[in-house]
């Protein structure tokens, strides 16, 4: 119910409407629960409406500190030298 | 698929099981409640709990809007679908959800009545322009995802001069049922559940931000952490929480912030707000009455309230009975502790709604999980 899938937008429509493309599907949606849209936005797209602009900058950082969460800990796993996944190897 | 395979990653999925593993403190235990079904959904199809360590659980909360509906409220649906003569329109997670003597909406079609599953507020607009001499009914369900469209379709319809759409509101909210959740005494009979922090909804928040989760947070002293859908956004903020827990922190903090601001979608909130307004009380299947945790049409718009348009007639609801839908729901029981799941209660023949909705535990655990004790046994042995 609350799922949503995140949308490019292709064209604006009037009436406060988009057509968005997900995987070669297009579907119009709402955009009227947006301030402002424009062409290549990525929406997330909810029961037919744009419900929010996603950020691709903030898209990128989270990966990057999730990439970091795991890099960080296996470099300590390193230092430390003692756990079993070192013993096995 | 931009912004979902990223998130889905086998390996950066790996690294974050090695840093919860390590972070993880073998000598407690971290009760983890995730409130939306979407990261229950995540969490089974994934494998999630798998990844992590034994001594940190994921107790799922009662975030699908299908399975907090109480059978009055679907009850009352039927009787608008039958008793009325409306064309009834709803979302299709709503048709198969028994109600009294088991009697879905989608029975009441077979009866007769004339029910229409839309996708959207726009399709029932659509349908009340296409149908001007019938009574147009959109039974709304959802949080405050879900929401926003419905109130832009009462504002339409206004705007349309539509004189035959109404909205039968069943609109809940997210923060007041979690500070339920922690502050309500346990069942009779039931021990209480441990929660040591909460997943935070996903999309709700992308509505009404993060900050309306900050008087629970700091009343309760429990973390908050907002959580992306994906199986990535659910490990990396069961990460947050387990630090959070392991330095006594209790703060909202925002792991979805691709979408989740502190203050949300400002436009939405101001249309939600024109046209409705906080009940003083509602009742929520498993967690009983919860004051001020829904929303009801303002009376300047009660022509398109379609409680205010029929007359509905009180009636003695029941649920299925030995569901534990309710207690599922709580978290104090799990799907399998149920006498009637997997016997007569299937994903084909549901006997209660969190096994209708994909988003219920019963239907996660049915689709994903039921096999999962099996392997674990067999590998053991």
């Amino acid at each position: 119910m609350c799922l949503a899938i995140p949308a490019r937008v292709i064209s604006l429509e009037s009436g406060d409407m988009a057509i968005v493309a997900l995987e070669g599907i297009k579907k119009p949606v709402s955009t009227a629960l947006l301030e402002e849209v424009t062409v290549g936005d990525y929406v997330l797209v909810h029961v037919g409406y744009a419900l929010h602009k996603l950020s691709e900058e903030e898209a990128e950082r989270t990966l990057q500190l999730m990439a970091e969460a795991g890099v960080l800990a296996e470099e300590l796993e390193e230092m430390a030298g003692t756990s079993l996944e070192g013993a096995e190897r | 698929m931009k912004y979902i395979t990223e998130f889905r990653d086998g390996k950066l999925a790996r690294k974050l099981a090695r840093a919860i593993e390590r972070e993880a403190d073998p000598g407690r235990r971290y009760h983890l409640m995730e409130f939306c079904g979407g990261h229950t959904h995540a969490i089974f199809r994934y494998g999630v709990q798998d990844l992590v360590p034994e001594n940190v659980q994921f107790v799922h909360g009662p975030g699908c809007p299908v399975c907090v509906l109480p059978v009055r409220r679907l009850d009352d649906a039927v009787e608008l679908a039958l008793g009325h003569d409306v064309i009834l329109t709803t979302y299709g997670d709503m048709m198969r959800v028994p109600g009294t003597k088991q009697k879905s909406l989608i029975r009441a079609k077979a009866e007769g009545a004339d029910i229409r599953m839309v996708y959207s507020t726009q399709d029932a607009l659509k349908i009340a322009r296409d149908n001007p001499d019938r009574q147009v009914v959109f039974f709304a369900i959802g949080f405050e995802t879900t929401t926003p469209p419905t109130a832009v379709a009462i504002l339409q319809a206004r705007h349309e001069g539509l004189t035959n759409f109404s909205v039968f509101c069943n609109h809940v909210l997210t923060p007041p049922a979690i500070a339920h959740i922690v502050n309500a005494p346990a069942e009779p009979g039931e021990t209480p559940v441990r929660i040591d922090g909460f997943l935070g909804p996903s999309h709700v928040s992308s509505v009404i931000g993060w900050a309306p989760y900050e008087p629970a947070a700091r009343d309760f002293q429990k973390p908050v952490v907002i959580a992306g859908f994906e199986p990535l956004d659910v490990m990396q903020s069961a990460l947050m929480l387990i630090r959070q827990i392991n330095e006594g922190r209790h703060e909202v903090e925002n792991q979805y912030t691709r979408v989740v601001t502190r203050d949300g979608n400002r436009k939405a909130q101001t249309l939600v707000a024109e046209v409705m307004e906080v009940r003083d009380a509602f009742e929520w299947r498993g967690l009983g009455t919860v004051p001020e945790s829904a929303l009801k049409i303002r009376a300047a718009y009660e022509t398109f309230d379609a409680e205010s348009r029929f007359a509905l007639t009180p009636k003695q609801s029941r649920e299925v009975k030995s569901c534990e839908c309710p207690a599922i729901l709580r978290g104090v029981k799990k799907p399998t502790e149920c006498r009637l799941f997997g016997t007569v209660c299937t994903p084909e023949n549901p006997m209660g709604a969190c096994m209708v909705s994909s988003e219920g535990a019963c239907a996660a655990y049915w689709t994903y999980g039921r096999k999962r004790g099996e392997a674990v046994r067999e590998t053991a042995a």
